[in-house]
């Protein structure tokens, strides 16, 4: 097979686009669907400073090197949830990645260690609290995360969710009709009060596999085993039919997710809406100061509840 | 030749030559999940593989609960 554009032998093929590519031509093919993105969906100017979140995956170091390559600002921050055998090694990747390719165009990598800042790892954490560990896991890293880029003034947050995300998370609200949730599915999310970054995910026009292909093709070395709390997920499962689909039908993925941002931006400029209701809803958290729907944080109260049920655990042994 | 897998990690072997795509559905593996690498080099589906090959099968999917901020 050969390469769609330049005619020299291609290295992967893509039947979404009925076309395939070499490896110039497709760094160049996914270069340009980033810098589509992030023109269309007004994410960001050549000035403004980034905070990219990265785990050690192929989506979110992929992202760093793209925009590092594109010469933007951009910083990263990662959060070491303290699981075991899993965490060590995505912490070393990120930290590989980050002295070898972000530091010599002039990025810093933050580190959050949960065990630190919050007393305990994820696990420990959700049993203690009751919940799924990825739902702990998910309060922890939005409200961190979020955290991180307002204090530390970035203009923006960018998350490396790519097409495959988007799609199965639409799946899941959609067949669970949670239509609240859709007005936070898009690309973009304003900074619509004080106290929210603006959150960007500048990777959803690609989709899984040319985002790993990228990242195999620029010799970034990124964590392949998948995080063991994941296990079982139903994101998993929506992904692996959204695959079954995509392989009888190339180009499912990006017609149902792109297709639901066009129905979205016909409806309402999401933007205006989402801050109108953002401003008539939240306020800031007793505790910690961050915008909530209620008078506690969803982190505050898991944060309270582990305290609680610490000190219980220690009064009883 | 002989194919490694991962989720979890092992190796298979598989009568060459065949080509990747005939190799992905002898596995039951969907193409859109995975890349098909032979040594360090990614090759698209039609590409043939030999006896003396060593090939990875890489999973592409990844991600937990719906919200997770970094995939």
């Amino acid at each position: 097979m050969n390469c769609t554009k330049c005619k020299t032998k291609a290295v992967i093929d893509l039947p979404r686009h009925n076309a395939a590519f070499c490896t110039p031509c497709f760094t160049t093919y996914v270069q340009e669907q980033v810098a589509y993105a992030i023109k269309h969906q007004r994410m960001f100017g050549p000035d403004d400073r980034i905070l990219v979140a990265v785990s050690g995956g192929k989506d979110s170091l992929a992202l760093w090197d793209i925009l590092l390559k594109r010469g933007y600002k951009a910083d990263a921050l990662y959060v070491d949830l303290g699981i075991p055998g899993y965490s060590a090694k995505s912490r070393k990747k990120v930290e590989r990645f980050a002295d070898t390719v972000a530091r010599p165009h002039g990025a810093a990598l933050r580190i959050h260690t949960v065990q630190e800042e919050e007393g305990a790892g994820i696990k420990e954490l959700s049993d203690l609290v009751h919940r799924p560990t990825c739902a702990t896991c998910g309060t922890i890293k939005r409200y961190q995360f979020n955290k991180a880029a307002v204090e530390q003034e970035y203009d923006v947050m960018a998350t490396g969710h790519n097409l495959d995300d988007e799609a199965s998370r639409l799946l899941g609200n959609v067949l669970h009709w949670q239509d609240e949730y859709l007005d936070k599915q898009g690309p973009t999310l304003p900074a619509s009060v004080e106290g929210f970054a603006k959150k960007v995910k500048p990777l959803y026009r690609l989709s899984e596999r040319e985002l790993a292909a990228y990242a195999v093709l620029n010799k970034i070395d990124y964590i392949v085993e998948e995080c063991p709390m994941a296990k079982g997920s139903k994101m998993l499962l929506y992904k692996e039919v959204l695959n079954r689909l995509e392989t009888e039908s190339p180009g499912t993925k990006h017609r149902f997710y792109w297709g639901f941002l066009e129905k979205q931006t016909q409806a309402q400029p999401a933007s205006t809406s989402m801050a109108e209701k953002d401003q008539a809803l939240l306020h800031p958290c007793k505790t910690c100061g961050q915008p909530t729907t209620g008078e506690i944080c969803s982190y505050c109260k898991m944060m309270a509840r582990a305290r609680l049920s610490s000190s219980s655990a220690r009064r009883s042994s | 030749m002989k194919v490694l897998l991962s989720h979890p990690e092992r190796s298979v072997d598989i009568k060459g030559p065949k080509k990747a795509r005939e190799v992905l559905r002898e596995l039951n593996l969907v193409q859109e999940a995975h890349l098909v690498i032979r040594g360090d080099e990614l090759i698209t589906e039609d590409e043939l593989l030999k006896d003396d090959d060593l090939v990875e099968i890489r999973p592409v999917i990844s991600g937990g609960a719906q919200g997770l901020v970094t995939p």
